[in-house]
């Protein structure tokens, strides 16, 4: 399982770093998308992976996995939240004052 | 509560509050903030008055607070005679300069500035100069370069006060560095920023490996500071300044910011061949070029800063001879040229005020326009030359005697007297044409304006300064005697000298050399048009500006070299960069650890359902990247990415993550489809195919890194720190689930901090798309007209019965957050969603008309419920954010429990629907804004 969950998160970032260096800015934000979900798999991995033992009090329980990553990541998955609308605007913005969508503001596309 | 515990602080912190005054009180008169400023240098004289009898009577006054233990920085002040004299000299020659400057300026200067820059400085210089501790004492110094900085370019229109302003800065700002440097290895060298330490331990420095450097350091800072060769060519491009800042900078204040450092550190750093050497080179060869060329300035400003220099030049030769004696001359001579130097700027400018120049090839004759004004300068002048029965021959004589006595010292020491007769034969020189080229020599040339006398209170600062000039220089002992001896004791740290300030002491060497330079100087001023003319033709070409600002361009076109090698202007070529550092630092880091790769920890088995689960991410995850032209259809493949993973969260015991993760996936979508609308449909085809190589290289490279680091922890075991917060969840939080007690009680502060960056992205977007307006598109990519339906009945209908079902639900979430998963972000995700749903179905106008909160006050509620939770626990003293809990009984539903943490998560809650809703419906109105002219009350093609 450990491998999968690893797996998981190598696919995550190949594909959202492929995605970040595009030159279009739509791209560049589902690449930062991407990146996140890696991220927040990665960091919520570090408090290793166990299944059925959620951190809710239950003398019944066996034991408790670790709150503290999730904890985290809980709040990090809202902030990767607010980084986006705060990027799609930012290329909104761009767009009405540069009148194209490339990440450099240029208008000749990806010749260069 | 005495006023000697804590007055010391508030002396220096003072004028610092002032200036906000001041600026205030300038909005309404601008006289007021003249006022104002004169009031809080009265009240800040006040403050000082209690303590300034004890340096009289032997005390030092030390106020210490422990501010960084770890790195010895302590807030502390001292009072001592050397301080008791620059504070007062700043306060007193502060204020004068604060009553000449509101009859200085006119109309059109911004007083509120000006006076708001003016108490900054004198704040900063008080901090200076009553600083117990060496770290403390290089902050404020380094404030006084920042502000000299604002009040050298205060008349910002002009471009010499800009570049002497920046000069200036450039100049002692890189000495504070030094400064500071010079600082540490003291404090390093003696093992305490504390000056009281430091005073006690010359032995200790002068004997020490480090000292040289210690020392060059030091000066560095002085000498730039105090304007000593060679950095002495700031001073006169910072005379751009208005005259009433020049007469408080350059006579009692800035320059002499390294005059002070110079005593203050007498005792520890003198007595050694180094320091003669450096200090006395430097002071000796300051005087001759400052006197030499004041002479043929022909600015009255311009003579005052060379003569400035030339002064600062024999205080710091006086220090630089490294004898008691001589620190009592220094001293005196601190005292003297803050009173001549002042008046005469101030009567500069009222000059310049009067007539409209300070050309002085065109003033001349002005003593019948001004018989007042120009008495004043004659004092004045007559004291920087020194003249009997005036102050400045009193120091004069003693610096003569002090040269004289050095000139045992070596074999070649016999010049300097020789010098420094010279040196005090051009002063005369040029005191004489301060007086005789602006009051006498025939008539004025063509002036601006028809010269008279300036106002009544103009005069007064003047009149007082130069009757301090008179009455040090004809009864000494009963004037300036007393506060002499105890700045002396201050400086040297011990008793007193023996020493005396009569006016006669027999026909001496000093006293020849006082002849020899009052009459040679009145014969080469007598012969100075054949000396003009030798100065410009050889020496006035000599201009450091040019040099300095060879040199600073230099410098910026190297840096600009470096940054451009870096920093090509792309986006796309920064962030391949970042990312390949990236890898190649954390694959390179791990080259270096010898241990195996992976662990031995057992691995959890693999089930159908979650390998399944993974291969439907991976596809998804590959096809959102080849498909990723197509701009919306990769738009819904990355859902899917995010809905796997939000049921990895189910799986591996995550429940709030899953709900968190479920919630932001719709909103992030719904988000991006609206933005989507205004951004082409398609990304074009890359033609570089060396790019897409080199990116996909290094995306599976990174892909690659990233697997192999999780499997190194993944196999490996771990001792969690989470103990404490299960152990501690219900008894210290009253929750059972933990998660939810970490965010609002054990780490409340992190997630206050979370939720302020949240509220700030969700206004960001608001400010951006304020006025934002962009071309919407008609069709499609297929050239087929946007659907322009109504909104669809069937939706409308269920959306408004679901919307109380939908809020309901976010109640039971954020009530049961601290007891099972949910909490005030999802809870505040839910809700987001049940009013976006809303928005959507319905229209914007529809919806505004029915829900009338401002999601901005939605944001600031919540953010000060949050903040004022952690004030109440506080209050209450405890730490800040603790959480406190009750069971109550209801009757009916049995015993209930209260948390103080749902307040906070409350205001959580309410930051997230705030920001997430101001951030969605400011992005459907945008498509509004965009669509003027076919919309009515069917707003038809509105998107959302």
């Amino acid at each position: 399982m450990e491998i999968l969950i690893a797996a998981i998160i190598g696919i995550l970032t190949a594909t959202g770093v492929f995605l970040t260096l595009r030159g279009h800015t739509f791209p560049v934000v589902l690449g930062l998308t991407l990146l996140a979900y890696a991220v927040n798999v990665f960091l919520f991995a570090m408090g290793r992976l166990t299944s059925g033992l959620p951190a809710v009090i239950n003398p019944a329980q066996g034991g408790y996995t670790d709150p503290l990553p999730q904890a985290l990541v809980l709040t990090a998955i809202v902030i990767a939240f607010g980084m986006t609308a705060f990027l799609i605007v930012l290329a909104l913005k761009a767009r009405g004052e540069l009148g194209n969508d490339h990440v450099d503001g240029r208008t000749d596309g990806d010749l260069k | 509560m005495n006023i000697l515990d804590f007055n010391l602080p508030l002396v220096a912190l003072l004028p610092f509050a002032g200036a906000l005054l001041a600026a205030y009180a300038a909005r309404f008169n601008r006289l007021a903030a003249a006022y104002t400023s004169g009031a809080v240098t009265l009240a800040t004289l006040g403050l000082l008055t209690p303590a300034l009898s004890l340096p009289f009577s032997g005390e030092t006054l030390i106020q210490s607070w422990t501010w960084i233990e770890s790195i010895g920085l302590h807030f502390a002040f001292r009072l001592d005679g050397l301080a008791l004299l620059f504070a007062l000299l700043i306060l007193v020659i502060g204020l004068l300069v604060i009553v000449y400057a509101r009859y200085y300026l006119n109309p059109k200067d911004c007083m509120g500035r000006f006076f708001a820059y003016l108490l900054m400085f004198m704040g900063s210089m008080l901090g200076i100069v009553l600083s117990e501790n060496l770290i403390q004492l290089v902050i404020f110094w380094e404030l006084t370069s920042i502000t000299s900085f604002l009040l050298i370019s205060y008349w910002q229109h002009r471009e010499d006060a800009r570049q002497g302003a920046r000069m200036a800065l450039a100049v002692t700002g890189a000495g504070g560095l030094a400064l500071l440097g010079g600082v540490l290895l003291l404090g390093h060298i003696v093992g305490s920023y504390q000056l009281s330490d430091v005073l006690a331990a010359g032995d200790v420095v002068r004997e020490h490996p480090l000292y040289l450097t210690t020392l060059g350091l030091i000066l560095l800072g002085v000498f730039t500071k105090s304007a000593q060769f060679p950095f002495h060519f700031w001073l006169p491009h910072a005379m751009a300044a208005p005259t009433p800042v020049s007469a408080y900078l350059h006579s009692a204040t800035m320059v002499k910011a390294g005059i002070f450092l110079l005593a203050r550190f007498f005792p520890v750093l003198s007595g050694t061949p180094e320091w003669s050497w450096l200090v006395g080179g430097a002071g000796l060869l300051t005087l001759l070029i400052g006197a030499y060329t004041a002479l043929f300035k022909h600015d009255l400003k311009g003579l005052l800063a060379y003569s400035t220099i030339s002064h600062l030049g024999l205080i710091t030769l006086l220090f630089g001879f490294g004898t008691q004696m001589a620190a009592v001359a220094a001293i005196f001579h601190i005292i003297n040229h803050a009173t001549f130097k002042a008046s005469l700027f101030m009567v500069a400018g009222i000059i310049d005020h009067e007539t409209g120049t300070r050309d002085m090839r065109k003033l001349n004759g002005l003593l019948k326009y001004m018989p007042h004004t120009a008495a004043l300068a004659i004092i004045a002048s007559a004291a920087m030359a020194g003249v009997p029965l005036l102050n400045g021959f009193l120091s004069k004589e003693m610096f003569f005697d002090q040269a004289v006595s050095a000139s045992h010292a070596s074999a070649s020491a016999w010049m300097i007297p020789v010098l420094v007769t010279i040196a005090g034969i051009f002063s005369v020189a040029y005191s004489i044409r301060f007086i005789h080229d602006v009051f006498f020599n025939g008539e004025p040339i063509d002036l601006p304006k028809t010269p008279h006398e300036p106002p009544r209170f103009m005069k007064v600062p003047v009149d007082l300064l130069v009757i301090a000039c008179l009455a040090v220089g004809i009864v000494p002992i009963y004037t300036v005697a007393p506060l002499l001896d105890v700045a002396v004791t201050g400086t040297l740290q011990s008793t007193l000298p023996q020493y005396s300030l009569a006016l006669w002491h027999g026909f001496t060497t000093p006293l020849m050399m006082s002849l020899i330079a009052l009459s040679v100087g009145a014969l080469v001023y007598y012969r100075r048009h054949s000396l003009f003319a030798f100065h410009e033709r050889f020496i006035a070409q000599i201009d450091a500006r040019r040099y300095f600002n060879a040199l600073l361009e230099a410098l910026i076109s190297v840096t600009l070299k470096i940054t451009r090698s870096f920093d090509k202007g792309s986006y796309q070529h920064a962030a391949f960069w970042v990312i390949l550092a990236s890898v190649v630092m954390g694959v390179g880091g791990f080259m270096t650890v010898s241990a195996p790769l992976f662990g031995e920890r057992a691995l959890l088995p693999v089930d159908a359902v979650s390998l399944l689960a993974g291969l439907t991410l991976v596809i998804a995850a590959v096809l959102t990247v080849a498909w990723h032209r197509r701009r919306a259809v990769s738009l819904i493949i990355i859902g899917v990415v995010g809905l796997v993973v939000s049921l990895a969260f189910v799986k591996f015991s995550a429940p709030d993550l899953a709900l968190t993760q479920l919630s932001v996936e719709v909103v992030t979508i719904v988000l991006l489809l609206l933005a989507l609308y205004f951004l082409p449909q398609t990304t074009p085809q890359e033609t570089d195919r060396l790019r897409l190589g080199r990116d996909a290289l290094l995306a599976i490279v990174s892909g690659v890194a990233m697997t192999l680091l999780t499997l190194m922890v993944l196999t490996r075991d771990f001792a969690p720190i989470s103990h404490y917060f299960i152990e501690n969840s219900v008894p210290g939080g009253g929750g059972s689930n933990v998660v939810n007690v970490i965010l609002v009680d054990f780490r409340g502060f992190d997630t206050l901090g979370e939720i302020v960056v949240l509220a700030l992205a969700g206004l960001g977007v608001f400010a951006m798309l304020q006025g934002l307006k962009l071309p919407a598109p008609t069709h499609n990519q297929e050239g087929l007209a946007w659907n322009s339906d109504n909104h669809p009945p069937i939706m409308q209908t269920l959306t408004r019965l679901l919307l109380p079902l939908m809020l309901l639900v976010a109640v039971f979430i954020f009530l049961r957050g601290h007891n099972l998963p949910g909490g005030g972000f999802i809870a505040g995700l839910i809700a987001s969603v049940a009013l976006i749903v809303q928005y959507l179905a319905n229209g914007i106008d529809w919806t505004k008309k029915r829900l009338k909160i401002d999601m901005h006050w939605a944001i600031g509620f919540g953010l000060l419920i949050a903040i004022s939770t952690g004030l109440v626990s506080i209050g209450l003293g405890y730490p800040f954010l603790t959480s406190a809990f009750t069971h109550l009984h209801w009757p009916v539903v049995g015993e209930f429990e209260v948390a103080s943490a749902i307040a906070f998560d409350l205001g959580v809650f309410l930051v997230v629907v705030g920001a997430t809703v101001l951030s969605l419906v400011q992005l459907g109105k945008l498509s509004k804004a965009s669509h003027p002219a076919e919309h009515s009350t069917d707003s038809s093609a509105e998107k959302i």
